[in-house]
């Protein structure tokens, strides 16, 4: 990349291999360009917040990351592992909770996380386990006979979360995870995010529109129509936008005030 | 990845299937009562109307509803197809296709097991119908309620794999009165289901040959020669061929490279 990467000099001060590493990556739908040249660093232990309203191409950059597509140009790796040429080996890293709610409603909170294990090879014994172990720590273990449909919309996204998990991938990419949600069950969430993020060292993205979900000292991408503004450690997105906040630092660099 | 991930990986997603299946009981009420209905009362009506003469693989002369049973075998299966990749549009825009996708194991794979998932479903609607055809005069020789499993199984696929192929090139498919108008009834009316294709003949020629091109026609002519033990070679290849057509477009559609989907998942 011979251009000017906002992400380098944070890239440069840290060790070993990033767990998510995108670089030059363009993508149109038809005549619609959805990310132009895109460049996102995201690095074990790291809790990064990819901020953007909606329509910036957060959901296109999560699904391409995912590779539900990959026509594009461009480079997506994860933890090395090239996303297109050695795909298995880049899926196994991540954990995914996508925008839409993708659980079974009528499956048992146990079901459905079996289901999941399966779909990584993971033996019934061991996604047994693993399951008791992640509902426990996210509270829920004593509704893992209750079908989805029985639970409340926090309890679905930590469900997600616990999910998502289960193959005890090394990154966490979450898209939106709040929509919908009342400002208790938001910040249940996002707490038990960034608790995930600092004991496991998981290398977190977490996409959202909302401003107010980030927190000091964490890393932002600020995505605006296809493009990245900013991208840094919060202080440092502030400094280059020459301002006091990330808000107005937002405000600034997009245009638009940012929703809370 | 080793062959015991997949698998793991292939019993999950069956058992999914089937515990969707068991908590849709509408849908498998449904499934049954659709060629009851035309069991008991269409062919009833119809009898008079239509005389069968011998054809194979009937040795003797039957009444319409002996005809016309391997035909609602196929029938069931197209709707199962056809629903399960409503099913999948759904899904996807639920987000339980995403899921499926984002498993390490490669996707043509994931679209197989997902497609013999439901073939199995289909495959036990069909003899959940053979039970109560039992009752009303449908009784083959015992032996061809084995000899039609490997004949459902084939069909079933086939028109699961049109299904998913459809699922993921046509961009409305939101409702099923679509599928309905522009596969389910041009697909079973133009086939041997509910009168061999010589009357169709009679008729006219260039549907003749469009009933005989139509894939549906010999799904139900591998059945019905199954079901009474016996193999039709020529169904057999056609199915066979249109199997393997349908689901390359199928996996050709799911592909994240030339992606059709990249279509529909965006905006």
């Amino acid at each position: 990349m011979g251009h000017s990467d906002p992400t380098l000099t944070q890239h440069q001060n840290r060790e070993g291999t990033a767990a998510l590493e995108v670089s030059g990556l363009t993508h149109d739908f038809g005549s619609t360009r959805a990310l132009g040249d895109v460049a996102v660093a995201i690095h074990p232990g790291d809790f990064t917040v990819l901020l953007g309203q909606n329509g910036a191409g957060k959901t296109t950059l999560y699904s391409l990351v995912t590779r539900l597509y990959n026509n594009r140009t461009g480079a997506i790796e994860i933890f090395g592992y090239d996303v297109r040429r050695d795909s298995s080996q880049a899926l196994t890293r991540i954990g995914v909770v996508f925008q839409q709610p993708t659980l079974d409603l009528d499956l048992t909170v146990e079901q459905n996380l079996h289901y999941h294990a399966a779909l990584h090879g993971i033996s019934r014994g061991q996604a047994q386990e693993r399951l008791e172990e992640e509902l426990t720590r996210s509270g829920l273990i004593n509704r893992r006979h209750h079908k989805i449909r029985q639970l409340s919309g926090g309890q679905r996204r930590r469900v997600e979360i616990s999910r998502a998990l289960m193959h005890r991938p090394k990154m966490l990419l979450l898209d939106e995870p709040t929509v919908g949600l009342d400002i208790g069950s938001r910040q249940d969430i996002l707490d038990h995010v960034r608790s995930l993020c600092r004991e496991d060292g998981l290398a977190v993205l977490w996409a959202t529109h909302l401003i107010d979900e980030i927190d000091e000292g964490e890393q932002v991408v600020i995505l605006d129509e296809g493009k990245v503004l900013a991208a840094g450690g919060v202080e440092e997105v502030c400094k280059q936008a020459g301002t006091a906040t990330i808000r107005e630092a937002f405000t600034t660099l997009v245009g638009k005030e940012p929703e809370v | 990845m080793t062959p015991i991930h997949y698998f793991r990986c292939f019993v999950g997603i069956v058992w999914r299937e089937g515990l969707r299946f068991v908590h849709q009981q509408e849908r498998f009420l449904s499934a049954m009562v659709r060629p009851l209905v035309w069991l008991f009362i269409f062919a009833a009506g119809f009898r008079s109307v239509l005389g069968v003469s011998i054809i194979p693989p009937y040795e003797t002369y039957i009444t319409y509803e002996v005809y016309i049973a391997p035909g609602l075998m196929a029938m069931i299966q197209l709707f199962n197809g056809m629903q399960s990749s409503l099913s999948m549009v759904y899904d996807r825009e639920m987000g339980s296709m995403r899921t499926l996708l984002v498993s390490p194991l490669p996707r043509w794979f994931l679209l197989v097991c997902k497609l013999l998932a439901g073939v199995a479903v289909s495959v036990i609607q069909v003899y959940a119908f053979l039970v109560i055809a039992w009752f009303w005069d449908i009784q083959p020789p015992l032996v061809g309620l084995l000899t039609v499993l490997p004949a459902l199984i084939l069909s079933g696929l086939m028109l699961g794999a049109l299904g998913m192929f459809l699922s993921s090139a046509i961009k409305q498919l939101e409702n099923f009165a679509g599928i309905m108008n522009f596969v389910i009834f041009p697909m079973f009316f133009a086939s041997s289901a509910l009168y061999p294709l010589w009357k169709m003949k009679e008729s006219s020629l260039l549907l003749y040959n469009i009933c005989w091109a139509n894939p549906f026609t010999h799904a139900v002519e591998l059945i019905r020669f199954a079901f009474y033990g016996q193999i039709n070679w020529l169904s057999l290849a056609y199915v066979a061929v249109a199997t393997v057509v349908f689901l390359g477009l199928a996996i050709y559609g799911y592909d994240p490279g030339r992606g059709l989907i990249t279509r529909k998942a965006g905006a």
